[in-house]
């Protein structure tokens, strides 16, 4: 099959190198020097806590990008990741603050509960979706606004909110709460959910490969007539898997916030929700494409403060991942014309029909 | 038998025409005159080659090599525009037509030019509405017109634009034979009037009602050029196959009393309380073929449909072989013992960009030899599958290729193996042969026929009255989602069903159908 | 964009006598008093003057004119049968690009520049979608990141230097604005005096003939300019058919990628005007990050709202942009009242499925009409957390009820390569 890894491999690779080239005369046009630029970023990966830091990056942009492929696969784009994971995090935090249990008990008790409050924010676009017919690009959408709303509703200090110094957090969770890392001292300490993004990657591998709802969910995407003909029920396939991708993006925030913050704070991070969607398009919604991925999204993001230190706008990095986006979905369509076009020539060749395989006409 | 004088009399002369695809040669050194004024019938079973060399007759495509002369004139198209400017139009097997845009607006498109879009436009199109036979206002919506009437509004477009030879691809695929008639009449009145036709179709019976002579197409090239008063069907027949035609017909009876499927009151409406089931009664026994006929559109795709659980029924009941399936979902009908053979494969049956062995799984995930539990077995997907590929002949280079390489045929004898290799207690086939080629096709109707001598109970859609009649143990027929008479396949005539399924027949007071012809 | 029911498959069946559709303009009308009516009548039971005034009318306007215009962004391009999630990016680089072109050349350039701008990320989502058949959506969103993402690489290169903040542009100058002062004059007063109905309409109606900035009335020219030329021109029919059958157009001879490719580069440049709009009706006239706020989806949900035509889109994006204006002119106690109006307007609803003998949704309207009422009656206010998200809540009602009554153009998102037909 190594024809086939290179064929997958191609699109991804085309579009990251296309996307580098485009960046670096971004860079040059603006005076600066792509060269540079691109040895301040791999220079400071052996510096201080950058390589934990990617690490730990990369097991968040994992869970994100798990949760955007769930739903890629039923051909549902669920941009509401963001609002999903935002209050996953708010609630779980409010909730791990309040409950008193035994250690490990505990932790686990609150991934549950991030998990449901994303699955619960994911609720009303997946009804809508199969009562209504709203796409849920639009509904997720108006849901990761409200969910803005809902988590400064919720942090108010008449609320949920303590005021600590400058930043207002929810009430901190005990140390039974607190998942353990891998402390390397001053390069910095690996989230022990770091395991919970592997883990994930491979039940998500072995759910859709090998088992029959993981089937189901394929073909109700590739072809919803052909899938219910096949007697699956497409209308519960939507609304499991948006509700499924709710609850993995719930769990976004807890690497760090069982790992480092142990309460919601003002600065907690936005922006993952879009990171996942392009990192998933990237990997080809697969899991090790994914992981990769991933790596690389965090390496672009732990790398501004490198660019900020010669001097070139951070914003590169940011530009070069929307050209990523954009380049790596243009090189699939054009690998899968090539690749089909091919595919037909060997079949009609091998066996020697006159007649026009039906795709071709 | 080929005519290759150049004729100045000759409004299309292709010469030597060759087009090829990824894979496939579809068009090998094809030559073909039509005469001013007549009509001229290009037959040649599905996959031949017809619809490809009119596609560059009309600008679709560009021949890889060859000539073609219009009117005594050389020419060469490069789009569709430069076809209707030498005055060749298209009227298409699958309608081009817009339902949210108005007839008028659907005529206009792309010949703005000729009179605007207005008033002047509305005045000419009401004047050569007459005739085409059509009697509307140009402001209709489409998405109103009947099928026959389309057609016309598809004539009509070729008529404003001034095209005096014009292409018909498969023109009675959807009609009734009374339409057919219509058509006919109009089509002979246009010819005197000094147009040209080429005709496109399979259906041999019809071809020699009209046509004054006949090209015959096979394997992408042409067998000869004839004249219908001196041939006769059978031998059309064998020169578009080239070997001895198959026949539908079923020798014995094995129809036992045993009742398979019992569908009692089905009624299916619509979100505004339309009936498109109503009230149907039928009943199906072990080793029986039913078939149901009717025009397209008169209830049998939603009736398929509700049989499968795809669709909800509003009143009824569904049983099989005793089991009461009116609540279960479509997986439960299937585990129950229901094989489905749809009449659109690659929309309803076939997972295309997915390899061969991953479609075998389609339909049957809860089932040996394709899962095992809650887990997909692939290794014993792959094992059937290349039982069925080696059992039904299907021709592949191997299973891990994507469906969509595979032809048509092949296709479908992938979904009929697969749908028998559940040991169904009922296969619901509709349209089974639709698109597949004859040698395909003669498998497939060998493949319903032994599984029928086995028990199996067959409920078969189809619009190829022959293949109705040739294997059906009893017939149907099916009118605005009734059933308004019953046929006997040993006595019954095409032109009888025709009526029948346009309203127009008698009916005994048995329901059976008062047939007027000889077999 | 939305999930509309197969319909019956009857071709030979006669189709279902169709209800008399009243002409459009009717439609408008009715619904124009009935929304007057509504407030004014919320106005006064309440004693929310707010709801009706001026100054609320005013943000209305300037509020929602970015709103119409990615709607008509969506029409343009939907109607050639491409879906344009990337409005918002384009929208963005609009609101960059009118900074640009404003901080050196004025108001009017600020808008050609906004435009260009949005033009080009149009071109963009055209080339991936149209020749390389990109899935629409996921283009858009790339387009939402790429628009995101070089403005603000532009900003810290360009706009840091003269406002001292990589976020923010300097300010521009904005159009000089023009009122009917005769009748301005008479209408305040008559604002002024509180009577029912009277006042309210005075109110509307001033802000409408005040203050009133030359993009209004460019916006409104676009709504007609729409309308004509997608459905009175050879150019629009051809577009539309595009959206509807792109194969039926294909084969009549018509340049199917060339149309898409106009039609997505006009949405895109009209939503680069929406984000000149943006810019030049703020407050503070400047571009800044994060000023659109989602408002490139809000345009597209008035789009649907207006069953993809521009009369009905104006009437969607009024009501977003009232919605966004009242919580900026009225206190929240103004904003807790049109929880009072809801009740009406769905009250008014459950009386009109009663005539249809439609029980169900009546009970389920009745019900939701009393809980709409208790939240009104029990609180004082709402939290204020969640008012700048009102126009979105209200964009998810809007969507969830109005989705399937509606007609998107039959072609809308399907990719399309040219020779696909048969």
């Amino acid at each position: 099959m190594t024809s086939r890894l290179r064929s997958s491999l191609l699109a991804p690779v085309l579009a990251v190198v296309f996307a580098a080239v485009l960046c670096a005369i971004v860079l040059i046009l603006s005076g600066a020097n792509p060269g540079e630029a691109l040895g301040a970023m791999i220079g400071q990966v052996g510096e201080g806590q950058i390589a934990v830091d990617i690490v730990n990056s990369t097991a968040i942009y994992m869970l994100a990008a798990l949760a955007a492929a769930i739903g890629f696969h039923m051909n549902l784009l669920n941009i509401g990741i963001e609002g999903q994971y935002r209050v996953g995090a708010l609630v779980a935090a409010i909730v791990g603050g309040a409950l008193v249990l035994p250690p490990v008990l505990h932790w686990l008790v609150i991934l549950l509960v991030a998990a449901a409050a994303g699955a619960a924010w994911a609720t009303l676009p997946a009804i809508l979706k199969v009562t209504r017919g709203v796409h849920e690009v639009l509904s997720t959408i108006m849901m990761n606004a409200i969910a803005f709303g809902l988590a400064a509703f919720l942090i108010r200090r008449d609320q949920f909110g303590i005021l600590v110094g400058n930043n207002v957090t929810t009430k901190p969770i005990p140390s039974s709460g607190q998942v353990p890392g891998i402390d390397l001292g001053d390069r910095g300490t690996v989230f022990g959910l770091v395991f919970l993004s592997v883990v994930a990657a491979a039940v998500y591998g072995v759910v859709l490969n090998r088992t029959r709802f993981g089937f189901e969910l394929k073909a109700s995407g590739l072809s919803p007539t052909a899938a219910a003909a096949g007697g699956v029920n497409a209308k519960k396939m939507i609304v499991v898997s948006l509700l499924v991708s709710g609850a993995v993006a719930g769990l976004v925030g807890m690497p760090e916030i069982l790992g480092r913050d142990h309460a919601y704070t003002l600065n907690f991070a936005s922006g993952y929700g879009f990171a996942g969607i392009g990192i998933a398009l990237l990997g080809r919604n697969h899991p090790v494409g994914i992981a990769f991925g991933s790596l690389l999204w965090a390496f672009l993001e732990k790398s501004k403060g490198a660019l900020d230190n010669v001097g070139v706008p951070k914003e590169i990095a940011t530009i070069m991942q929307g050209a990523i986006v954009l380049s790596v979905v243009v090189a699939y369509e054009i690998v899968k014309r090539m690749e089909l076009a091919a595919e037909q020539r060997r079949v009609g060749q091998a066996t020697g029909t006159a007649v026009e395989p039906e795709a071709a006409k | 038998m080929t005519d290759t004088e150049v004729d100045t009399e000759a409004a299309v002369v292709l010469t030597g025409i060759t087009k090829r695809f990824p894979g496939v040669v579809a068009n090998s050194d094809v030559h073909l005159t039509v005469r001013t004024g007549e009509v001229h019938a290009l037959c040649g079973e599905n996959g031949a080659g017809k619809s490809t060399l009119m596609k560059i007759l009309y600008g679709m495509q560009s021949p890889d090599e060859g000539d073609i002369e219009v009117n005594g004139e050389r020419v060469s198209f490069r789009s569709p525009s430069d076809a209707i400017k030498a005055g060749i139009g298209m009227v298409h097997q699958h309608f081009m037509l817009a339902d949210n845009l108005t007839v008028l607006e659907n005529v206009v498109l792309g010949a703005e030019g000729l009179h605007g879009i207005g008033k002047k436009a509305r005045n000419r199109i009401r004047g050569l509405t007459g005739s085409v036979g059509l009697d509307l206002d140009p402001d209709t919506l489409v998405e109103r017109l009947g099928v026959a009437d389309r057609q016309r509004v598809e004539i009509l477009k070729v008529l404003y634009r001034g095209a005096k030879i014009i292409i018909l691809d498969e023109p009675t695929a959807v009609l009734v034979p009374q339409e057919v008639d219509e058509l006919f009449n109009t089509l002979r009145t246009m010819r005197a009037d000094g147009y040209t036709f080429l005709f496109i179709s399979h259906k041999l019976d019809e071809v020699r009602a009209i046509a004054d002579s006949i090209t015959v197409i096979r394997r992408g090239t042409t067998v000869g050029t004839v004249d219908p008063r001196t041939v006769t069907t059978r031998q059309l027949a064998e020169m578009m196959v080239g070997s001895e035609l198959p026949s539908p017909e079923t020798r014995e009876s094995t129809v036992t009393d045993k009742v398979v499927l019992q569908v009692e009151g089905l009624v299916l409406e619509t979100p505004d309380g339309r009936r498109l089931l109503d009230a149907l009664d039928l009943t199906v026994h072990s080793g029986e073929v039913l078939g149901i006929a009717g025009v397209e559109g008169n209830g049998q795709t939603e009736l398929v449909e509700t049989i499968m659980g795809i669709r909800r029924a509003a009143a009824g009941k569904v049983t099989l072989d005793g089991q009461n399936l009116t609540r279960a979902g479509t997986l439960a009908r299937r585990e129950a013992g229901i094989g489905y053979i749809p009449e659109d494969r690659t929309r309803h049956g076939l997972l295309l960009t997915e390899p061969l062995w991953a479609n075998r799984i389609l339909g049957y995930q809860t089932r040996r030899p394709t899962a095992r539990g809650a887990f997909i077995d692939i290794a014993g997907a792959r094992r059937d599958t290349q039982r069925i590929v080696e059992q039904f002949d299907v021709r592949t280079p191997g299973i891990e290729v994507a469906a969509a390489s595979l032809s048509g045929g092949n296709q479908q004898k992938l979904v009929i193996g697969r749908e028998l290799s559940g040991e169904p207690k009922l296969l619901i086939a509709s349209h089974p042969t639709r698109g597949v080629d004859v040698g395909a096709q003669a498998a497939i109707w060998d493949h319903i026929r032994a599984a029928r001598h086995n028990g199996l109970a067959v409920l078969l859609v189809s619009a190829d009255l022959d293949e109705l009649i040739g294997l059906s143990d009893s017939i149907k027929v099916m009118l605005r989602g009734k059933f308004v008479a019953d046929a006997d396949p040993a006595t019954v005539t095409p032109e009888d069903l025709g009526s029948a399924m346009t309203g127009a027949a008698q009916v005994d007071e048995s329901g059976l159908l008062v047939t007027g012809g000889e077999q | 964009m939305v999930d509309v029911q197969p319909g019956a498959s009857g071709v030979t069946m006669t189709p279902p006598p169709r209800r008399q559709k009243l002409p459009g303009s009717l439609v408008f009308t009715i619904g124009v008093l009935g929304v007057v009516f509504v407030l004014a009548m919320t106005s006064y039971l309440t004693g929310e003057p707010a709801l009706t005034s001026s100054s609320t009318m005013k943000n209305t306007v300037s509020l929602g004119l970015p709103i119409l215009l990615c709607g008509l962004g969506g029409i343009w391009a939907e109607r050639s049968g491409m879906i344009n999630i990337g409005l918002e990016g384009m929208m963005i680089l609009g609101t960059w690009g009118a900074a640009f072109g404003g901080y050196h050349w004025g108001p009017w350039m600020a808008v050609v520049s906004g435009m260009v701008f949005g033009a080009l990320g149009g071109a963009l989502h055209a080339v991936a979608t149209v020749t390389f058949g990109v899935n629409h959506i996921v283009s858009g969103v790339a387009i939402n990141l790429l628009g995101a993402g070089v403005t603000k690489y532009l900003t810290t290169l360009i706009f840091q230097p003269l406002s001292d903040n990589p976020r923010e542009s300097p300010p521009i100058q904005q159009f000089d604005t023009f009122s009917v002062s005769g009748l301005g004059d008479w209408l305040a007063g008559l604002e002024k005096d509180q009577r029912v109905i009277i006042s309210d309409v005075a109110g509307l109606v001033r802000g409408l003939v005040t203050g009133v900035s030359p993009l209004l009335i460019i916006g409104i020219l676009l709504v007609v300019a729409t309308y004509v030329v997608l459905w009175r021109t050879r150019f629009g029919l051809r577009l539309r058919s595009c959206g509807e059958n792109p194969v039926a157009a294909e084969s009549l001879g018509v340049n199917v990628y060339l149309y898409k490719y106009l039609a997505v580069i006009a949405s895109g440049a009209l939503a680069g005007i929406a984000g000149a709009a943006l810019v030049l009706g703020s407050g503070v006239p400047i571009y800044q990050e994060g000023q659109t706020a989602n408002r490139g989806f809000i345009g597209l949900a008035a789009m649907i709202f207006g069953n993809w035509r521009p009369g009905g889109t104006l009437a969607g994006s009024a009501l977003f942009g009232y919605a966004d204006g009242l919580r900026l002119s009225a206190t929240p106690e103004a904003v807790h009242a049109l929880l009072y109006s809801a009740v009406i307007v769905v009250g008014l609803l459950v009386i009109w499925q009663l005539y249809r003998r439609k029980w169900t949704t009546a009970m389920l309207a009745a019900v939701g009409a009393v809980a709409v009422y208790a939240l009104y009656y029990f609180t004082d206010e709402l939290p204020q957390e969640f008012l700048p998200y009102a126009p979105h809540i209200i964009t998810l009602v809007v969507l969830a009820l109005a989705a399937q009554r509606l007609r998107p153009p039959a072609a809308d998102g399907v990719p399309y390569r040219r020779g696909e037909g048969d």
